[in-house]
């Protein structure tokens, strides 16, 4: 089949909306909050024009509880925020991890704490697996072009639904709002991921049966199958009050439906590592300045690769910890004041140094100032 | 040729793992059909029922089933 | 007002005892259950497919007793229920959705989704158990619980004033509301099954009673602290609302009016979002 490329310019943020639609999602609920509001308003026109649903809820928990409902009802998804309306979401997100709802959540970064400022950054990184109660595994992706913002809403949506978890799309103020030019296929061609549905008959369906690192189907409502949806720990009818045993047993599948499958997961791109002798680890936006340090370094003689996680969480620990032992030293490059720099460290075993520059007044990192770290201490 | 009489028969029947002895079916049943004996409710005066349902409906468990055959 | 089916054939069809789960909260004269069986008689009677149901539980005791319900269901967070609801139904405009709240989850941590469901009118049923008081917490006082009542959380006495649940719905826009209580068991039926009929937000606030938490700390409030007691205390102050209007403000001081306060229609949100995406997909 011939595939068909148009080229359109586009904002961050609407490519967001593009590949939402592209990628299947027909629900969209939000609530207004700069720097994400491109998303809330791009959705209120397409939505309609693509017969989907769109509503602005009363704020930003009602928003993601609309999200979770309208799932259950079949829909693909989404809603868009920042970083106070994460705070918001932060329940119901334990919620869709325990329920088990394919959803995707968009943070729009901004700087923090508090309510911060309106500019980017890079501060809900470790939020964005940390940020809910009771410790668990998420997906989170981090995109650093526009067209990543298109393909990696796709990839995100088709994650959540291949393992029926809340995915975070970590954008920021910055990405949000510059525009590139990206080619884009016919939305029918892009590949679509459907949650699982029951293979048994409806009378001996039990809303989570799935095995040690399964994904139990879901079934479909206003059918003869009947869903017992709990966002308390449960046995594998949904029923509340579960034996130790059974709570082990939930806890520990929630885990390693994810853990088990990273080779569907995690995406990582790394340039000019194979002779380095220093790496950059950076993601999101910050990786483009990256990656114009490290061809500034590399024309000096140094050097240096660039490591970029795309899927942030799970954190790609083997990968970096392959990549200590490959070489000397690893800067970490981000936009808050040390968060993913831990993972590094916690990752790199002692197997390479590891230093970490950082911003925390909503500026976008620029390449000079990555430079500059990788060059002092060269020799340390 | 006997003449033959059909009759509506009236059975309550109480569970009483689940009845708690919370006195409503009793108090508001104003034929005086069911008492509380030892913790439980029980029928006393079967022949008084007329099948109002108000025992069932405002069991809170619920315990407390009416059901008529015919005989 | 028909002849009511036997609880036999109500079992039978419209709860579900799922093996391990708790049903009854237990405790002896709780007014829950009584709700949650007049729930299961009003959708019995409607002969809805039971396939189309969505019950979306808050947390509250009444919620575990719902759960026993032959439907699919979704236990949300606590006050969120109306979230939930407003998203399955404005993209499954087709499913009968009803959320069943206690009167903390529907009108203090879900007060916010209460008054904006209530304003775009969604065709959603919300039953608020109303019990006065954060029950499955250990008894802490909530926006309904009367002034001067005794809580876990008001030792010396609520100060606050509680609100009138059915004149909050009525003025944020609900456009059914009625009020029923454990003792109006008949009536209630009746009320719940116009309500879920009707084309629009609906809301039902049942006059619940909670021997366990309300009525040990407040013995010398709505006739005692048992079941029974409640229950007459319900029977001797409730009002038929027809009655009520008839009456001056002093006679009914201390009746609580029963009935169908609101029953109007007005434009029903799902239909108006959907009819604009027909709209726009005609004149393409």
């Amino acid at each position: 089949m011939k595939k068909t490329e148009r080229k359109i310019l586009l904002q961050g943020n609407e490519a967001v909306v593009e590949g939402a639609i592209a990628a299947g999602i027909r629900f969209f609920a939000g609530y207004p909050i700069t720097p994400a509001s491109e998303i809330l308003e791009g959705f209120a026109l397409r939505m309609p024009q693509v017969g989907g649903a769109f509503i602005q809820m009363e704020d930003e928990i009602s928003a993601l509880s609309a999200v979770i409902g309208a799932s259950i009802g079949g829909a693909k998804a989404i809603t868009a925020t920042s970083g106070p309306g994460m705070s918001l979401m932060s329940e119901n997100i334990g919620l869709a991890i325990v329920e088990e709802i394919p959803c995707v959540i968009v943070d729009v970064q901004r700087v923090g704490p508090g309510s911060g400022m309106i500019f980017t950054s890079q501060g809900d990184a470790m939020y964005a697996k940390w940020g809910t109660p009771g410790g668990n595994e998420i997906i989170a992706l981090a995109p650093s072009s526009v067209k990543e913002c298109f393909d990696l809403t796709v990839k995100a949506v088709n994650l959540s639904e291949r393992f029926r978890v809340p995915v975070t799309l970590l954008s920021d103020a910055h990405l949000g709002h510059m525009r590139e030019v990206i080619d884009v296929v016919d939305y029918e061609q892009i590949e679509k991921v459907d949650r699982p549905k029951p293979t048994c008959p409806p009378e001996k369906y039990l809303t989570y049966d799935a095995d040690e690192s399964g994904v139990p189907a879901m079934a479909d409502v206003g059918t003869a199958y009947r869903s017992r949806l709990t966002p308390y720990l449960h046995d594998k009818g949904g029923v509340y009050g579960p034996s130790p045993e059974e709570r082990r047993f939930l806890i520990h599948r929630l885990h390693h439906k994810i853990l088990d499958h990273l080779d569907e997961i995690l995406m990582v791109e790394q340039t000019m590592v194979e002779d380095a002798r220093i790496a950059v680890f950076a993601y999101g936006i910050c990786a483009r300045s990256a990656k114009a340090a490290v061809k500034a370094a590399r024309a000096k003689g140094i050097k240096v690769g660039l490591f970029r996680p795309i899927t942030l969480w799970p954190f790609p620990t083997e990968a970096v910890s392959k990549l200590a032992q490959q070489v000397d030293r690893i800067v970490v490059a981000e936009m808050n004041c040390g968060q993913l720099v831990l993972e590094v460290e916690r990752a790199s075993k002692g197997e390479a140094r590891v230093s970490f520059v950082g911003q925390d007044d909503g500026i976008l990192m620029t390449p000079e100032k990555i430079l500059a770290t990788i060059e002092e201490d060269l020799n340390g | 040729m006997p003449s033959s009489t059909v009759r509506d028969i009236t059975q309550i029947d109480i569970d009483l793992k689940k009845c708690t002895g919370c006195g409503i079916c009793v108090e508001f049943c104003s034929r005086g059909v069911l008492a509380l004996n030892a913790g439980y409710a029980e029928v006393v005066r079967l022949d008084r029922c007329t099948v109002c349902r108000l025992c069932e409906l405002r069991c809170p468990e619920p315990a407390i089933i009416v059901t008529t055959r015919k005989e | 007002m028909g002849k009511l089916t036997p609880l036999s054939e109500i079992l039978e069809r419209q709860y579900s005892f799922v093996p391990g789960a708790v049903l009854g909260t237990g405790c002896a004269g709780c007014g829950g259950g009584i709700v949650t069986q007049a729930l299961a008689r009003a959708i019995d009677r409607i002969h809805i497919s039971q396939d189309n149901v969505f019950i979306i539980l808050g947390v509250q005791c009444s919620g575990t007793q719902a759960a026993a319900l032959g439907y699919s269901m979704l236990n949300g967070l606590h006050g969120r229920p109306l979230g939930y609801a407003t998203g399955l139904k404005l993209f499954r405009p087709e499913l009968t959705v009803i959320t069943v709240q206690g009167d903390g989850d529907a009108v203090s941590i879900g007060g916010n989704h209460f008054i904006h469901a209530a304003r775009r009118n969604i065709d959603i049923t919300t039953i608020i158990c109303n019990n006065f008081i954060y029950a499955r917490t250990g008894g802490q006082f909530s926006p309904t619980t009367p002034t001067g009542a005794h809580a876990t959380s008001a030792p010396y006495g609520v100060i606050d004033r509680p609100f009138d649940v059915c004149k909050l719905a009525e003025a944020a826009g609900a456009t059914f509301v009625a009020r029923g209580t454990s003792y109006h068991a008949i009536e209630l039926v009746d009320i719940i099954e116009k309500a879920i009929l009707h084309r629009g937000y609906s809301v039902v606030e049942v006059l619940a009673q909670c021997p366990t938490s309300f009525g040990r700390q407040n013995r010398d409030i709505m006739g005692g602290g048992s079941g029974v007691e409640m229950m007459k205390w319900m029977r001797d102050n409730a009002i038929g609302i027809d009655k009520a209007r008839k009456m001056s403000n002093k006679e009914l001081k201390g009746k609580i009016p029963i009935g169908v306060f609101v029953d109007r229609k007005a434009p029903e949100y799902t239909e108006e979002y959907w009819n604009t995406v027909k709209r726009l997909q005609e004149v393409k």
